[in-house]
């Protein structure tokens, strides 16, 4: 990461060729175009992506990845708890003849009890996916 | 019952449904506003309207029949359709509305920059929302004749004409709130007629709750390969409901990607709140309306049960109010099939002809004339399942197309195509052959009846097969289109070149990213 303290610091190999304009230009210094690599911290994440750098690709790359792998652990509670229930009745047959209340067991896990699982499920994951895109821009926009 | 109170609930509904078309239609006044709504709507209203959209005959009616004829196992339905909405969230709702696409064929040209699979996509467009339109005209058909004494064909023309003229003048903005109001409408009239016949029926038990105790309906898993048809369900209502056209619309009257994930989680609360009601109607049926199973009938049961179990006034006036809840399911659903259906036709079919609202007005017509047609040629299947299949299309054809699309940089123009025609090809194969009555025995019925456990698989495997062939032609924005797809719209960033604005500069005038 190239360090806003000190715009002397050669070039990074990644951005070179990245032409993004300083912004508020503050103080006009006139010397070699190695200036351009002093730009200030906060507006090189972006352009590294703007300027589709490795270093840009590896931002998004990992804000998927996280996204991914939650959804991946939301996807496989669904699967497990409600994907499996046909299995359980299949391969535990005590459960098909269980009563709650005088109501079947089947009928009360998908008559009521799975929409109460499924919203909870949703609202894990927006709470999660959330927290994901905050660290994300706080490391893009800080 | 007299026919006086259901024809009054149905014409009150049609009028309601046209009035609040109307105030729409003073609020609308540029085409932005007649197909987006401006993106003025908020989150509780957005929420609404989806679940009143989203809830059809299959819903309202379908589910209770299913249930009513075979137990348990038709339970699968509902939780099926709103774990969709999960699977919708976790995987699709943030990015698809980031992109920008008002439709699926939208999102096709934007993610693998392509016009061919832009069409390909449109004409999925049209067959399933047709597929899923048929149902609903068809639910009319029964719901008049029970109500009225009707032929079918009239409640199907009385759906096909409000849905039209509605569509025709009020645009988004005037469907959208009708939607909401559809929605309450509906859980209200489910949820009072089933408060009343569980009061009544209370203490009532002997010979009729006997009936209830028929092993197979209770038990879950009783037939021949229940356990490929229960996963194949599964499968093909969690993955279908992202790629059924007139959700897709829906995510675009969101503010940004945030908000679209939030109106899905409270899209899952009001969905989930609805779901547990078809089932007391279902097991109610069974109870009292026991002949409807050997007259099959059943898709009627909602609207049968509160005239047979509390008779008089009463049941005429809570009899009224179930037709007006399953009117408006009709109504809602079919107007948002018809916008999504219509947008594609007139931009992908009329668009160099006609221009901007015109052409959306002529498509509209058109699509509610070949629907109507193909209902009244056909016999019918039962409700729940004919939606059933339009879903098993859509998990075999826009679910892999969105799936990969979003979440694997791999996916090419030619693997999308070849996915979209194999998946398209073999599920819409089986649902025509199930709808013709073909049905052969043992596994091959079984397939026919649910093909989506075989084609959403072969559908993903041609995609990923394809696009490894040919990697060499992944498309050139790629990298600034998963920029679009995955961050928050409030960071500054490139996000590409892609406006539908410039495939269809007649319908926005606003910028798509809100930067």
């Amino acid at each position: 990461m190239t360090d806003p303290e000190q715009p002397e610091q050669p070039e990074q190999p990644g951005r070179s060729g990245s032409p993004a304009p300083s912004p508020a230009p503050h103080r006009v210094r006139v010397t070699s175009p190695r200036v351009h690599a002093g730009r200030p911290r906060a507006h090189s994440v972006t352009s590294e992506i703007d300027a589709q750098t490795e270093l840009g690709a590896v931002y998004i790359r990992s804000l998927v990845r996280s996204q991914l792998r939650l959804a991946g652990l939301v996807l496989a509670l669904l699967a497990v708890v409600v994907g499996g229930l046909p299995l359980l009745f299949v391969l535990v047959p005590a459960v098909r003849e269980t009563r709650l209340l005088g109501v079947p067991l089947p009928w009360v896990l998908l008559g009521a009890v799975v929409y109460p699982v499924l919203v909870g499920l949703g609202w894990f994951y927006v709470r999660q996916a959330e927290r994901h895109e905050r660290a994300f821009a706080e490391l893009v926009d800080s | 019952m007299s026919p006086l109170a259901g024809v009054v609930a149905v014409g009150l509904v049609s009028v309601a449904t046209l009035a609040i078309g109307a105030f729409g239609l003073r609020v609308s006044r540029t085409t932005s506003d007649f197909y987006v709504a401006s993106r003025s709507v908020g989150p509780l209203m957005n929420a609404s309207a989806i679940g009143g959209e989203y809830l059809s005959a299959a819903s309202f009616l379908g589910v209770a029949g299913l249930v009513l004829a075979r137990g348990v196992d038709m339970l699968w339905y509902p939780v099926g359709w709103t774990a969709g909405y999960l699977v919708l969230l976790v995987l699709v709702a943030a990015p698809l509305r980031r992109s920008g696409a008002y439709t699926l064929p939208d999102f096709a040209q934007l993610r693998v920059e392509s016009l061919r699979a832009r069409r390909v996509a449109g004409l999925l467009v049209g067959l399933i929302g047709v597929l899923y339109l048929i149902p609903q005209f068809q639910g009319a058909g029964i719901t008049l004749r029970t109500l009225t004494g009707a032929p079918t064909w009239l409640g199907a023309a009385l759906v096909a004409v409000v849905v039209l003229v509605n569509v025709l003048f009020g645009g988004m903005r005037s469907i959208t709130l009708a939607q909401a109001f559809q929605y309450w409408l509906k859980l209200v009239a489910l949820l009072v007629p089933a408060f009343f016949l569980l009061v009544v029926t209370h203490g009532r038990t002997a010979q009729a709750v006997g009936r209830l105790d028929a092993r197979a309906w209770v038990e879950p898993l009783s037939g021949e390969h229940a356990l490929y048809l229960t996963y194949s369900l599964i499968l093909a209502t969690f993955l279908g409901t992202m790629g059924l056209p007139h959700v897709v619309v829906r995510f675009y009257t969101n503010r940004d990607g945030r908000a679209a994930r939030r109106t899905t989680v409270a899209v899952l609360a009001l969905l989930s709140c609805f779901y547990l009601l078809p089932t007391v109607y279902g097991v109610l049926g069974r109870a009292y309306t026991p002949d409807l199973v050997d007259s099959g009938r059943t898709d009627s049961v909602v609207l049968e049960l509160p005239g047979r179990v509390l008779g008089g006034p009463a049941g005429d006036l809570l009899t009224a109010l179930v037709g007006a809840g399953a009117f408006a399911a009709f109504l809602s659903t079919s107007s948002g099939l018809m916008v999504s259906v219509a947008g594609v036709i007139s931009q992908d079919l009329l668009g160099g002809r006609l221009e901007g609202v015109r052409a959306f007005r002529w498509a509209t017509v058109l699509a509610a004339a070949v629907t109507l047609g193909i209902t009244l040629a056909s016999s019918g299947l039962a409700v729940a399942h004919a939606v059933e299949l339009a879903f098993a299309v859509a998990a075999s054809t826009f679910c892999p197309l969105l799936l990969l699309g979003i979440w694997w940089r791999g996916l090419t123009a030619a693997g999308a195509i070849a996915g979209l025609v194999v998946g398209g090809v073999t599920s819409i194969s089986a649902v025509a052959l199930a709808m013709l009555g073909v049905s052969g025995g043992g596994w091959t019925a079984a397939v026919l009846a649910q093909p989506a456990a075989c084609t959403v698989p072969l559908a993903f495997a041609t995609m990923v097969g394809v696009s490894l062939l040919t990697r060499q032609q992944l498309p050139v924005h790629l990298a600034r289109t998963m920029v679009r797809l995955h961050t928050p719209e409030h960071l500054s960033l490139d996000r590409g070149p892609f406006h539908p604005e410039q495939v269809t500069a007649r319908r926005r005038r606003r910028p798509l990213t809100d930067v």
